[in-house]
């Protein structure tokens, strides 16, 4: 099957700092992939290359084909992206910052108000549509946050830390209703956390990013057993993730 | 391009919801209910017992009154409502997060600042189109004269301008938000470029004119080293687009002017061929007097277009 997401020696730089270095990556369709990494390991610029909004430096990348430094709009038509911690306009209400993003998308307005009730209804919103988004919760701004991102019938999905900041009942809800685009609408899911034990929780495969470096690349128990060695019978993305986070980048290459 | 029309019908609703619009609104209701009395009844007493000149209703834009006139007052505070409503554009988005994802939807990245800006535009029609509307009907009680084609003409003209100079400071706003990422920075940026336009740039001209050419103080000076004088500093005032506003619009609401230039040399043959044209210019050709400083306006603010443009394509748009 060919990949939804491809990328080879993908590459940037700013100044002399390289905040990507040379990563290379396949994701399947459907597949949740988990991007794994601390705070500054090149995670969201990888994100940004994907989508077209950062050009890189080097190597190239391709979502459904399509090259996102050539072709930019195309990209955006089928792909979601959820930045960290996303804002709306505040004085608007959950409905009227959807039918924005909708005319954004090109959908009709009369289209455009069926897919917003049945969207806000999936991510459990539909009595608060009419509320302005100032008086959001953290919880419920992620919440809308997936409804907007799942408005254009997206192929895959880009979300940028998507539970940080939420409490342990919004974060169960954000991380089922994440399995749920995979299961249930076949959405290639794309995220990045540094919360391992969510990451575990859903993600069939992973990859671990160390200062601009992708470091691994495989299912946890792929990892497990070439990082811990074989043996053990199941492995915590914990384990693999600290062995590989203290051997450093250049571990790998 | 559906980019651009969402970008532009959001903005718009935006405007006209906004507290500052309520506000800017009430400041030209008010001063132009002022200007239209009490510029109505000095015409009024002026004129009794004479004839009424010819183009009497333009008078009411330009003449004094208590104050100012309005061509000053929109030469003046125009800029403010341009800046009003732009200094916030682009870094608002970003201090609210929604810089990210807006760039994220299939639209093109220069619709967002093209929809900004021809709503804000849009905006600054509403206002001006509301003050010229407004003194033109409290005028015509005043006076009790109707306008013929000319004068409306004319008017309409200077609307024209009026929106392309507002728009050079709306232009000039979106710039600063691009540039600046405090919505606070941004304001006081080009709150500073305007004072330094408005009030320092006449002053700078001066200077530089008095020093390349003095005019001596004492005695006859030289007409030649006059004129000369005056041209150099005409010049140096044109870097303010507020002197190229002036200047446009006096010669479109003054048919009898037929030039840009406060001096003019003539000689006595001359004067004798001028003094057979003492008729109001055509329309037509005054807008051609004008032409220049239209096009070096619209200019200007193409020139902002192209930085904030190019600023914003290269900018990043992570907020952390």
């Amino acid at each position: 099957m060919e990949p939804v997401i491809e990328m080879r020696d993908l590459t940037k730089r700013y100044g002399d700092q390289v905040a990507v270095d040379r990563v290379t990556l396949h994701v399947p369709p459907g597949e949740i992939f988990g991007f794994l990494g601390p705070n500054g390991a090149g995670k969201t610029t990888t994100i940004l290359m994907l989508l077209g909004l950062s050009e890189p430096t080097s190597g190239w990348a391709r979502i459904c084909g399509l090259d996102p430094t050539r072709a930019p709009v195309k990209v955006k038509r089928i792909s979601g992206y959820l930045p960290e911690a996303v804002g709306f306009y505040e004085d608007m209400t959950a409905i009227d910052n959807l039918r924005y993003v909708a005319r954004l998308n090109g959908i009709q307005d009369s289209q455009a108000r069926m897919r917003i009730a049945e969207r806000l209804a999936l991510v459990g919103l539909a009595d608060e549509g009419k509320k302005r988004v100032g008086a959001y919760s953290r919880g419920m701004r992620q919440r809308l946050g997936i409804a907007e991102v799942l408005l254009k019938d997206p192929r895959v999905v880009f979300l940028d830390e998507p539970t940080v900041g939420l409490d342990p009942d919004g974060t169960q809800r954000m991380l089922e209703m994440i399995q749920s685009l995979s299961r249930e609408r076949g959405i290639t899911v794309f995220f990045s956390s540094h919360l391992l034990d969510q990451v575990q929780r859903i993600s069939a495969r992973v990859g671990i990013m160390l200062k601009g470096r992708l470091v691994a690349v495989g299912s946890i128990q792929e990892l497990g057993q070439q990082s811990l060695g074989v043996g053990q019978e199941r492995y915590t993305l914990e384990e693999v993730y600290m062995r590989y986070f203290r051997q450093g980048p250049m571990a790998a290459a | 391009m559906r980019g651009l029309s969402a970008v532009y019908r959001k903005e718009l609703e935006d405007h006209f919801s906004s507290a500052r619009f309520t506000l800017l609104l009430t400041l030209i209701l008010m001063v132009s209910l002022i200007m239209a009395y009490t510029t109505g009844n000095g015409l009024r007493k002026e004129l009794e017992g004479f004839a009424k000149p010819a183009l009497v209703f333009l008078l009411l834009f330009t003449s004094t009154g208590a104050l100012f006139s309005l061509a000053q007052f929109v030469a003046f505070f125009g800029p403010l409502i341009g800046l009003v409503l732009g200094f916030d554009a682009i870094n608002r988005e970003r201090a609210q997060r929604t810089l990210a994802k807006l760039v994220a939807q299939p639209i093109y990245r220069d619709s967002i600042i093209n929809g900004k800006f021809l709503a804000g535009l849009t905006t600054v029609t509403v206002l001006l189109a509301g003050i010229v509307l407004l003194i033109s009907g409290l005028g015509l009680r005043e006076l009790g004269v109707v306008p013929g084609w000319e004068e409306v003409g004319r008017l309409a003209v200077y609307l024209v301008i009026s929106v392309l100079y507002v728009g050079f400071w709306l232009g000039l706003a979106i710039l600063a938000s691009v540039l600046f990422r405090g919505m606070a920075t941004s304001a006081l940026a080009v709150l500073a470029l305007w004072i330094f336009l408005a009030f320092f740039v006449p002053l700078g001209a001066t200077l530089v004119a008095d020093s390349v050419v003095p005019v001596p103080t004492t005695g006859q000076a030289e007409i030649d080293t006059v004129l000369r004088h005056e041209t150099i500093k005409r010049a140096v005032s044109y870097v303010s687009p507020i002197a190229l506003y002036t200047d446009a619009t006096s010669v479109i609401l003054d048919p009898m002017r037929k030039t840009t230039r406060a001096l003019v040399l003539v000689g006595p043959l001359e004067r004798l061929s001028l003094s057979r044209f003492q008729n109001p210019l055509p329309l037509g050709q005054s807008a051609l007097v004008v032409a220049p400083h239209l096009i070096l306006l619209v200019a200007l603010t193409f020139v902002c277009f192209a930085i904030s443009y190019a600023a914003f394509m290269r900018q990043e748009v992570r907020t952390t």
